[in-house]
């Protein structure tokens, strides 16, 4: 097999938690990130998954480099990024792009949309031949369904799915790899969702573009991902193909999440048998000991509250961290101990 | 069925802005009968909020104004009512739910009071007795340690702890309807589902009438019985909740349907989006305001507003090309 275009390992994100003007002092740890793994091939979507603090949003930022990491590695196209300073970072720039969520605030409303979109050219010294620099504006406005002459428009002339189509043409405009998508479509009402998610996946079709897509809106995420990761407090608790995730997921969170997720059919609603999960999310300054769900597990054995249990690989691409799927192995050992 | 609890008629709310007047809810008509869920779904502009607020008066008058309409309540019509016989209604025989429960709360009041005010005003009960009536809807809406619950502040509850002290509050007087404005947009999944599970459940068992206001086609097939859909400040299509999803008939009802993600979906086909924009309000087309993104428009969609038809029993919609 060759190399991963990402591969994550054993990432973690730690924020100290200040107290005090003058005479600061840490009083805590919020645990992020803590501990997360997995990779990512070329032309490939991965959807991360997971409920808010449960450190999606942090991980992809912490790929990018916009975010110190406490340990752990980020190899990018085989190269170890993980403690790359904005210097060493500017050619992986070109390769390693962001969509973010607000289509709003994102864009600079001073700019028309040909300086945002041609920006990185500019920025990367792509942008001395004037002729060649005003085509490739015109094919970027038209690789995302957007008509190069509302390029010398400013972003208040445009709707909120235009606008996070001139995200995704900016994203494009180095020609990179892997595109990290952080909730692009969630800010857009239902109807024009569609729209930019059909964008996304023409330009993967086109490009071989591979997509980090963090969302936490499940359908969505089915829809446009190869692979997806669940993540809980800081956690992956299970990852896997797109189908076996959703035809038999494993985790009991992963269960309470999809259940959690109304069917837009009354007839399948009736029918449906839903996981029903208590309480809320703990906060992830103080997360619960051993696995972090088993206070909202109503599956939760007395090992799940003091051993944590690790994500453990079932094959086919497949792993889950729970002691229900991967309790065999140590428990066959203590019994062939001898008494 | 005999009288509908709620009959809202021929409703028309209008906003001046500095854009000249906006219709936002433009001849909106839908009934409720007692004890059954309606949804109401719609995009951000189309005007499913601005029908609720009205329906309670809460449109801050100026900018917003009641028109015209009717909104019968029990046979009585609301807009005809003083300034102190509407208040007597909120929060007593009808109770409103809003999106956000942090703004909703009183910052500096303890939850306590807060659930426990409407049984103080509307029922004239010593705050002692209203307060532990609030502990006691506090343990309806299945929060635990009920009783130091009562004397905490907004702020010391989670989002969805003060969802749950809302929908206390909306049920202290045991109302005959409640409104619920997308109660848990601002929440996670696995919360949403509890609140609205929740919410359903009790309104179930007091046999209160519920009105949901959504975007999500996911919640409305999970908990509605009956769907009313706008667009454009016009209700476009209402049905059962069964016969709107097995048979949608308005072509927005469908485009919509088509360009959601399903969980259970074929993944190997493309979403069909609706093109285009929702309606700006301020410059709403003269005939059917779904007909720019409409592929089946003609040009009589164009010059005409579709009125509301029923064409089977139950299912109205605005659509001269249904029949």
């Amino acid at each position: 097999m060759t190399e991963p275009l990402l591969r994550v390992e054993n990432l973690k994100v730690h924020f100290p938690v200040m107290r005090g003007v003058v005479l600061k002092r840490q009083v805590g740890t919020v645990h992020a990130v803590d501990g997360v793994s997995f990779t990512l091939d070329r032309g490939e979507t991965l959807g991360l998954v997971g409920e808010s603090g449960c450190g999606k949003s942090t991980t992809g930022l912490a790929v990018l480099r916009m975010q110190d990491v406490t340990s752990g590695r980020i190899e990018f196209e085989g190269q170890d990024i993980t403690h790359h300073d904005k210097a060493r970072m500017r050619p992986i720039r070109q390769r390693l792009q962001m969509v973010y969520q607000d289509p709003y605030g994102s864009l600079n409303p001073r700019m028309k949309v040909s300086d945002i979109v041609g920006e990185p050219l500019v920025v990367h010294g792509l942008a001395d031949d004037r002729k060649a620099y005003d085509e490739r504006i015109a094919e970027l406005m038209r690789t995302v369904g957007l008509l190069p002459d509302m390029a010398d428009r400013y972003p208040h002339e445009f709707s909120g799915g235009q606008r996070q189509r001139i995200g995704i043409a900016r994203a494009l405009a180095l020609e990179p790899s892997l595109i990290i998508c952080d909730e692009p479509v969630s800010a857009l009402d239902v109807s024009i969702q569609a729209q930019v998610v059909n964008v996304l996946q023409e330009l993967q079709e086109r490009l071989g573009l591979a997509y980090l897509f963090i969302a936490h809106d499940l359908a969505v995420v089915r829809h446009l991902s190869h692979r997806v990761a669940v993540m809980y407090l800081g956690r992956i608790v299970e990852i896997a193909s797109r189908d076996d995730l959703y035809r038999a997921p494993l985790h009991p969170y992963t269960q309470a999440l999809m259940s959690a997720v109304p069917v837009a059919d009354p007839v399948v609603e009736r029918a449906r048998l839903r996981v029903v999960v208590q309480g809320e999310v703990p906060s992830a300054l103080r997360p619960p000991s051993g696995c972090r769900f088993h206070t909202r597990c109503a599956q939760a054995m007395p090992r799940c509250s003091s051993d944590d249990p690790p994500l453990a690989d079932l094959g086919g691409g497949r792993a889950v961290a729970c002691h229900l799927h991967t309790a065999v192995i140590p428990i066959v050992r203590a019994e062939l101990e001898p008494a | 069925m005999g009288q509908p609890l709620l009959s809202v008629r021929n409703l028309v709310t209008r906003f001046r802005t500095g854009r000249g007047t906006v219709t936002a809810v433009d001849h909106v008509s839908f009934d409720v009968a007692a004890g059954e869920t309606v949804a109401i779904v719609g995009e951000s502009g189309s005007g499913k909020s601005v029908t609720a607020l009205s329906i309670l008066r809460l449109i801050p008058d100026p900018p917003g104004h009641i028109e015209s309409g009717e909104i019968l309540f029990d046979g009585k019509d609301l807009l005809k009512l003083s300034d102190a016989e509407i208040r007597a209604v909120r929060g007593d025989r009808i109770a409103m739910i809003f999106q956000e429960p942090m703004s909703s709360l009183n910052p500096s009041l303890t939850v306590g009071m807060q659930v426990g005010e409407p049984i103080n005003l509307h029922r004239n009960a010593p705050w002692s007795v209203a307060l532990e009536k609030a502990r006691e809807l506090l343990g309806m809406v299945r929060m635990s340690d009920t009783a130091s619950r009562v004397g905490a502040y907004p702020h010391q509850f989670s989002g969805g702890m003060r969802q749950r002290a809302m929908i206390a509050m909306a049920l202290a007087c045991e109302p005959q309807l409640i409104i619920a404005d997308e109660p848990t947009t601002a929440l996670d999944v696995t919360v949403q589902a509890q609140i609205l599970d929740l919410l359903k459940d009790l309104a179930d068992r007091t046999g209160s009438a519920l009105v949901l206001i959504t975007h999500d086609l996911g919640v409305v097939a999970r908990y509605a019985d009956r769907v009313v859909v706008m667009y454009g400040g016009r209700v476009v299509e209402s049905a059962p909740a069964s016969a709107l999803y097995a048979h949608p008939r308005h072509p927005y009802t469908r485009g919509l349907m088509a360009s959601v993600p399903r969980l259970d979906g074929n993944t190997g086909e493309r979403l069909v989006p609706i093109e285009g924009q929702p309606p700006d309000l301020a410059r709403i087309p003269p005939g059917c305001a779904f007909a720019p993104r409409c592929r089946q428009a003609t040009e009589a969609c164009r010059s005409a507003k579709p009125p509301l038809r029923e064409i089977e029993a139950g299912h109205h919609v605005a659509c001269i090309l249904e029949s």
